[in-house]
Parts: structure tokens; sequence; C-alpha cells
């Protein structure tokens, strides 16, 4: 393959593929803050399954206790 | 194509992790990058999304970066990687390929009528869309936009006999897939 056959093939390619505009018109920054927020969101998704089911449990227990016996807040806060 | 160099300090406080410094590089690099992409994957959209993709590569891997070295060409390279994933996807999505259309019967591209014209022009945008990633690259960039081997081979990471190797398999496989294509009258 000679040089000529190449800028041929180069010239049909251009011809044919056509120009591109290679200037950015707007900027890009708040897409990349967006891919950081979303990045925080499913670590804090993963940090969040990764705690054990025991201490979900523990959790729950607390909860149900809280409203089930809200006088024994105090009880509560005091041992704390 | 010159990339326009940050201090060096600004890229230590990026590889130590600092927020606000990899934003002054976004800022100031973004038109490169963005330029650099669409001259490779041909899609303004594509290349806008492709540009944060590289941008957060470049985040993540910030821990790799010798602030000493430039990061423009350190950006470069990654940007071309990210285009070059691109390509070998959107490849994969593309239909087969066309057997009439490729098959090659000759056509002459001095010949008047559009119809013959239009329909050679097809078959070029198909053999180049159906070219394999790697070599599409080094063909878009040597041969549509004219740069420098040396440019191509840095920003690919290869040696600049690599850069000239595919170049010669692109033209190869172009003209087989573009049969007896007659050019000489262009």
């Amino acid at each position: 393959m000679n040089e000529h056959e190449q800028k041929t093939l180069a010239d049909l390619l251009k011809r044919s593929v056509g120009p591109v505009n290679g200037e950015l018109n707007r900027d890009l920054w708040p897409q990349m803050l967006r891919r950081f927020e979303e990045r925080d969101k499913r670590q804090w998704f993963i940090a969040m399954s990764s705690v054990p089911w025991f201490d979900w449990a523990l959790l729950a227990v607390l909860i149900l206790g809280v409203a089930a016996f809200p006088r024994a807040i105090p009880i509560w806060l005091y041992h704390l | 194509m010159e990339w326009r160099e940050q201090p060096t300090e600004v890229q230590e406080q990026f590889a130590a992790g600092e927020l606000e410094a990899f934003e002054t590089l976004f800022r100031q690099f973004q038109a490169d990058v963005y330029g650099w992409i669409v001259r490779i994957v041909r899609d303004p959209a594509a290349a806008e999304d492709l540009t944060v993709e590289t941008f957060w590569r470049i985040y993540r891997a910030r821990a790799r970066f010798n602030p000493g070295r430039s990061f423009g060409a350190w950006a470069r390279r990654i940007a071309t990687n990210v285009a070059l994933d691109y390509l070998k996807s959107a490849r994969m999505r593309e239909q087969p390929l066309d057997e009439n259309l490729a098959a090659g019967s000759a056509l002459k591209t001095g010949d008047g009528n559009p119809a013959i014209r239009r329909e050679m022009r097809e078959r070029t945008q198909l053999a180049f869309r159906q070219l394999p990633a790697k070599l599409r690259v080094v063909a878009t960039l040597a041969l549509i936009e004219e740069r420098p081997h040396s440019e191509i081979a840095d920003a690919l990471n290869i040696s600049t006999a690599a850069v000239k190797a595919r170049l010669f398999r692109a033209v190869r496989l172009l003209r087989r897939k573009l049969g007896n294509l007659d050019m000489s009258h262009e």
C-alpha cells in the first residue's frame, strides 16, 4: 500500500464520516457532581447493608419497648 | 493539540484527594478531554457522558497520579481508554455487516451519479464502523484527524511502530471491505 492510496482513502473517509465539532458548549461540572452524589448514596446503602441482622433486631426491640412502655424511658436514660 | 498544564501545586493537592483541586483541573481540562473524545467517537452526546466518565476514573485513580508528570497527557490516556471501551461496546451492539453492501461490486467514486456517490459513502461509513475498535481509533486519529503518530502512540500508551502497524491493518481491512472500490478518479 503506497502513500497515495492511503491519502485517497483518508480523503474518502473524511467525506464519508464527516467533520465533528470539537467545541464543548456547556459546563459538565454539574454532571460530575451528580456522579459524586450517586456514589455517596451507593456508599450509604452499602454501609447500611453491612450492619449485621442481630444489630437491626436489637434496634427493633428497643423501638418496640419504647412504644409499648413509654414511662420506662426515664429509667432507661438513667441507666445509660 | 496542546493541553494547558496546571501548576504542580494543584496537581499535588489533587493527588492528595482535595476536591477543590480536582474541580480546578476538571474546569481546566474538560474542553480538551471532550474535544479529544468527540474526535474518536464522533458523537457529541456520547462524548459528554464519556468526558464525565473519564474524570470519574481520573478521580478514582488519583492516588496513582504522579504530580511531577503531565496531568494532560495522563488525562488523555484515560480518555482514550474510555473512548475505546465505548467503541468496543457500540460495535457489539451494531447490526452485522450488510453483505450486499460489503460484497463490494466495483464502484467508481469519480462517477457523477449522486446515487452511486451516496452508496459509496454509505459503504465507507459501514466499513469504518465495522473496524475493530483498536484499529478504528488509530484510523480516526491518523487519517481523519491527521494527528501525528507520536501523539497517537502517547494517547494509546503504545509505540509509534505499533501505531503504524495498526494503521496499516486498518487501511488494509478498509480496502478489503470496500471491495474493488476505484478511488483513483476522485
